[in-house]
């Protein structure tokens, strides 16, 4: 789970991370009372999950209540890289004298956590990657824990003043806490900044969850916005499936996920743009179906569907059944083209055809039709 | 032969009472596995399907001397599974249970690793976790890998993914390819058993005559198996890797599976692999093609008397595999070079 911007921040300062003050508004009304309240210049920052919001106008300064009206109106109007604007958080400004970048995440070759430390700051990290790897210090987080005269070390260079380097050092402390106890795959302040009257703040916040410590954290719950998902996301995460919306008119609805990912590249070898990506894992519960071609057919532009199951625990006769049933519930407007072969094989194909459907053993042949059946569709 | 698992392979199952663990007991016991023994903390003394049930790992491989062990326990519960199977002395743990948390799966990983290097060998070794186990066909199967789709022979196959190993395992014993092993090394970013691991394994195993290598996008296990291809495998080799479709920064139903950052594309994969001189199948079932032409030429080669044999040993000479055109550059830059791989035991057998 990726964390709004305000919600990093709640989970910082519970860590002792010295963020600024502010408070999260839907409204322009709301903004303006919490610049009163916070008094002074404000910042107020669109909390959209995607980069860029600077650039996008999502990130803009109010001097005074008034002003700060005018600003989250604006703001809460945009629509940042597809996403509306439902939410600003209204802080308290801060001067800066320089950025800096510093993150955690998890290093999968090395498998050991990762500290990502630059001098370059406020910008874009991948970016600075591409073009120049060596301002980048990379620095891999010891089994046994990160110490204080580590962190120290880290920062030492790059900021030399000693009153510096421990305030940046007891914020990686704190950040390596966050990390580690709170369970993120990443923690990322850009900028770590350095105020003219010789302060080290987060002034912004990046937080990615690792979902499968939910069971540890309660807390989780509550930060999840229904909002933040399409209703075929919140559908899919309901009845466990796997699902990524994409661009193409190709539906696929296959068990597993290595094979629905080479699925969506069978159907764009075969001339085909795939429609989504949607594993409905081991189970071949009937429910999980009836969903997966809801999901499909209610947000995707699919002209036609296709379902790729491999029966090695899963039954086909299970997911025929499945298929059947969903259809009984809620025909489909679009073709579907059926794919199954394995375990009880022959069952499935029997209860399909009692059905007036049938089903291919090749998922090269399965491609193939599916794809004709979507143009005949588009004629 | 095979690698990992073979017919003397005692097998204890932790979470044997559980609905997942039991059925797939039954699986396994029917397809020829000796299950010898079954974990549930509480329920030592009880029967499941006719195997003794202890409370822990160290009495089930006292009484049984079990090796290996598989894991169906509930996620919050693996990672201790994994510290108790490693500390009980089998020399393979198995974990097919999915949804661990990446800090839990880093402690049992390093767990299991600090005791392989205190033991000095290759036990023990840690498979998964999220994945759906191995299988030495004809000989015994660990995990939930249907065993009717494969059949014994010179094909050593591993794989990120479960439904799409089953797919290309389907296909290639349709196409009369049969498998020494086939192993699923699971879809999470930290796992036990990597690649590189599994190849090493491979080239050590005389039966493995080629591997099919099935990788997918996120992380660099790829990338750095191509490398070692390169340099230490002389067997034929093929890649698939899955997601050349896939959009950055979505997750593709496996944690490990993501392009973050830009990095972890299918395209870089592929390009490391014909970099390296290794065939690229572009969709799978291209993968039996690819490998029944390396082999013929593999046996062809060996046929030849002694002194004739040092040719490019990876021209593909398909026009259908990605970057074939320069597998002929990768094969003539690896010729002499010093490639044996590490040797290796695989950690079968032993029991302490």
């Amino acid at each position: 789970m990726n964390l709004q911007e305000y919600q990093a921040k709640e989970l910082f300062a519970r860590f002792g991370l010295p963020v600024l003050p502010g408070q999260v508004a839907s409204t322009p009304e709301e903004a303006q009372d919490v610049a009163r309240a916070l008094g002074g210049t404000v910042v107020i920052k669109a909390q959209v999950l995607v980069g860029g919001r600077g650039k996008a106008g999502g990130v803009q300064l109010a001097r005074t209540p008034d002003e700060a009206l005018v600003k989250a109106r604006e703001i809460l109007g945009l629509t940042i890289k597809g996403l509306p604007v439902r939410k600003v958080l209204v802080a308290q400004a801060a001067e800066i004298a320089r950025e800096l970048y510093l993150s955690i995440v998890l290093d999968r070759s090395r498998k050991l956590p990762l500290i990502m430390l630059s001098a370059e700051g406020g910008v874009d990290i991948e970016e600075v990657a591409r073009t120049t790897p060596e301002k980048i210090v990379r620095h891999p987080i010891p089994l046994d824990g990160l110490r204080g005269y580590q962190a120290r070390e880290l920062f030492q260079p790059l900021l030399r003043d000693g009153k510096l380097v421990a305030q940046a050092a007891d914020i990686l402390l704190k950040l390596w806490r966050t990390y580690q106890e709170g369970d993120c795959q990443l923690a990322e302040i850009n900028p770590l900044a350095v105020t003219p009257d010789g302060r080290v703040l987060a002034l912004d916040a990046k937080v990615i969850l690792d979902d499968n410590a939910d069971f540890r954290h309660r807390e989780w719950a509550t930060w999840r916005d229904p909002e933040d998902e399409s209703p075929g996301s919140r559908l899919a995460r309901d009845k466990g499936l796997s699902y990524v919306k994409l661009e193409g008119d190709i539906g696929c609805v296959v068990n597993g996920a290595g094979l629905a990912m080479a699925t969506m590249d069978l159907i764009k070898h075969y001339g085909g743009e795939p429609a989504n990506f949607l594993d409905i894992g081991g189970s071949s519960n009937p429910e999980k179906v009836t969903a997966a071609l809801r999901i499909i057919t209610s947000e995707s532009k699919a002209r036609a569907i296709f379902f790729n199951i491999f029966g090695g625990i899963t039954r086909c006769d299970d997911v025929a059944n499945g298929i059947v049933q969903s259809l009984a519930e809620s025909p489909l407007a679009v073709p579907l083209v059926i794919r199954l072969t394995g375990t009880n094989e022959d069952v499935a194909r029997k209860i399909l055809s009692e059905h007036g459907l049938s089903a291919t053993t090749s998922m090269d042949e399965g491609v193939r039709t599916v794809i004709e059946k979507a143009q005949e569709v588009m004629v | 032969m095979s690698i990992l698992i073979d017919r003397g392979t005692r097998l204890v199952v932790q979470g044997i009472t559980g609905r997942d663990g039991g059925f797939h007991t039954q699986q396994m016991q029917a397809y020829g596995t000796r299950v010898v023994g079954g974990v549930t903390p509480g329920k030592g003394g009880e029967k499941a399907h006719g195997i003794p049930v202890f409370d822990s790992v160290a009495e089930a491989v006292k009484a049984t001397r079990a090796n290996v062990s598989v894991i169906y326990v509930p996620a919050p519960y693996a990672p201790d599974a994994i510290f108790e199977a490693a500390d009980a002395g089998v020399a393979l743990i198995v974990c097919i249970t999915e949804g661990l948390a990446v800090r839990d799966t880093l402690a049992a990983y390093h767990h299991v690793a600090a005791l392989r290097a205190r033991n000095g060998g290759d036990a023990p070794r840690l498979v998964g976790p999220n994945c759906p186990g191995l299988i030495s066909p004809s000989q015994s199967k660990v995990g939930i890998l249907p065993g009717q789709i494969t059949k014994p022979g010179p094909v050593g196959v591993v794989s990120r993914s479960g439904t799409l190993t089953y797919e290309v395992v389907h296909q290639l014993t349709q196409a009369g390819l049969g498998q020494s092993t086939c192993l699923g090394i699971g879809g999470d970013p930290i796992i036990g058993t990597n690649f590189i691991d599994t190849l090493t394994l491979f080239e050590a195993d005389p039966q493995t005559e080629a591997v099919v290598l099935i990788g997918e996008i996120g992380g660099s296990d790829e990338e750095e198996a191509a490398q070692f291809i390169k340099r230490h495998v002389r067997k034929p080799v093929v890649a698939f890797v899955a997601g050349q479709t896939a959009p950055p920064g979505k997750r593709m139903g496996h944690a490990g599976a993501i392009i973050s950052g830009g990095s972890g594309t299918a395209a870089e994969k592929m390009e490391a692999f014909a970099a390296a001189g290794v065939p690229v199948a572009r969709i799978p079932s291209e993968i039996p093609g690819l490998v029944g032409e390396l082999l013929a030429r593999r046996r062809a080669r060996s046929n030849r008397p002694r002194g004739t044999q040092a040719k490019p040993r990876r021209k593909t000479g398909s026009a259908r595999a990605a970057g074939a055109g320069r597998s002929r550059a990768g094969a003539s830059k690896r010729r002499g070079a010093p490639a044996r791989a590490r040797k290796s035991d695989g950690g079968r057998g032993r029991s302490r």
